[in-house]
């Protein structure tokens, strides 16, 4: 059975034209693949996210890897202490391009309540965050929502060579390195 | 529980400069420095206290009536009798060295670890005194009350990644 030619493109009916862009960014954003940094009550909800009631899988991004060469999105669930830190950046160095970095959590956006002489107060002050998920914890479903979100970032400003990972925004820190001042002292 | 009567006369009877006191039921027993050592093996090897339960200190700088700064405290128990009592010794800078009780509970291993690293109380006669929660290069004892809460940068002293360096 011969297929149709669509008269307007004078291609067969079974092709279709896209960019390569999009074609690539379609295929990152549907196999995300987890490297779970958790150090906190977070990473409970991070299992409970991909456990079978919430099923991550649905959304392409179930494959839990401990190893952070083979993953793409760091999700770093809960405080980071100012020994773990070197840890985490290291983690994040070996992870292979193109990769994306969600904070899940108070404590890992803010420093949370731990406003002490050992707890980072934020990870994008060290690291490059794409994505913050408020909650303390938040509910599998906040995560779920901030995975969708950074989908349509990857699908939006994505490119083949990563070139968006090189823009200045991209470059620029969140957040700037000035410390609160103390109290009583 | 509180300590056996006999147990307390005994203390009192080796110690004579024992200072003891029963608050709700716990009974505490100040010991000086010299003799710390001494009535510790004392409840270890006399008395049957064979379970150290907890080294910890507390700072009093700045604390209402206080005379010396630190008060190192040992909560022992003896599991056949379920006795239990509180050992307290009081220190003072700049001289914070009491004795190692290794050789009498293995367990105080990381138990004098954590408290030199949180409060810099020197354990003499330990087999290895290296700070066990914080990094080896950390320089301040966090738990004194001269640190502050916030720290002095320690939390925020770090290479930053961008996008294009990772």
């Amino acid at each position: 059975m011969a297929v149709a030619t669509n008269p307007q493109t004078g291609l067969p009916d079974n092709v279709m034209v896209s960019r390569l862009d999009a074609l690539a960014n379609w295929c990152r954003k549907n196999s995300l693949w987890p490297m779970p940094f958790a150090t906190a009550c977070c990473g409970i909800e991070l299992m409970a996210t991909g456990a079978s009631r919430h099923d991550l899988a649905r959304f392409g991004a179930e494959v839990f890897r401990f190893s952070p060469r083979q993953c793409d999105l760091m999700i770093v669930a809960g405080r980071v202490v100012m020994k773990m830190l070197p840890v985490l950046q290291r983690i994040w160095q070996q992870m292979p391009e193109p990769k994306w970095c969600i904070s899940m959590g108070a404590c890992a956006s803010t420093g949370g309540v731990f406003d002490t002489y050992c707890v980072v107060q934020g990870i994008d002050r060290f690291i490059p965050v794409d994505m913050y998920v408020p909650g303390c914890p938040p509910r599998p479903e906040q995560l779920i929502q901030g995975i969708i979100d950074l989908q349509d970032k990857i699908q939006r400003e994505g490119t083949l060579s990563g070139k968006e990972f090189a823009l200045p925004q991209r470059q620029q820190r969140k957040r700037a390195l000035v410390e609160l001042p103390i109290i009583g002292q | 529980m509180p300590a056996a009567p006999e147990t307390v006369n005994a203390i009192k009877g080796r110690f004579a400069e024992a200072v003891e006191s029963e608050f709700r039921g716990q009974t505490r027993v100040i010991a000086p420095r010299e003799s710390l050592f001494d009535m510790l093996q004392f409840l270890r090897g006399t008395r049957g206290f064979d379970l150290l339960v907890d080294i910890t200190c507390v700072d009093y700088l700045n604390y209402r009536d206080a005379i010396e700064r630190f008060g190192l405290v040992y909560l022992l128990a003896n599991v056949e009798t379920s006795e239990r009592i509180t050992i307290r010794c009081f220190l003072d800078e700049p001289d914070l060295t009491v004795p190692s009780v290794t050789s009498l509970w293995a367990g105080a291993d990381w138990m004098e670890r954590e408290v030199w690293d949180m409060f810099g109380i020197h354990f003499e006669g330990h087999p290895d005194l290296r700070r066990i929660l914080l990094p080896d290069e950390y320089t301040a004892f966090p738990l004194r009350k001269d640190y502050p809460l916030q720290g002095r940068g320690e939390r925020h002293n770090f290479p930053v990644l961008r996008r294009d360096q990772s």
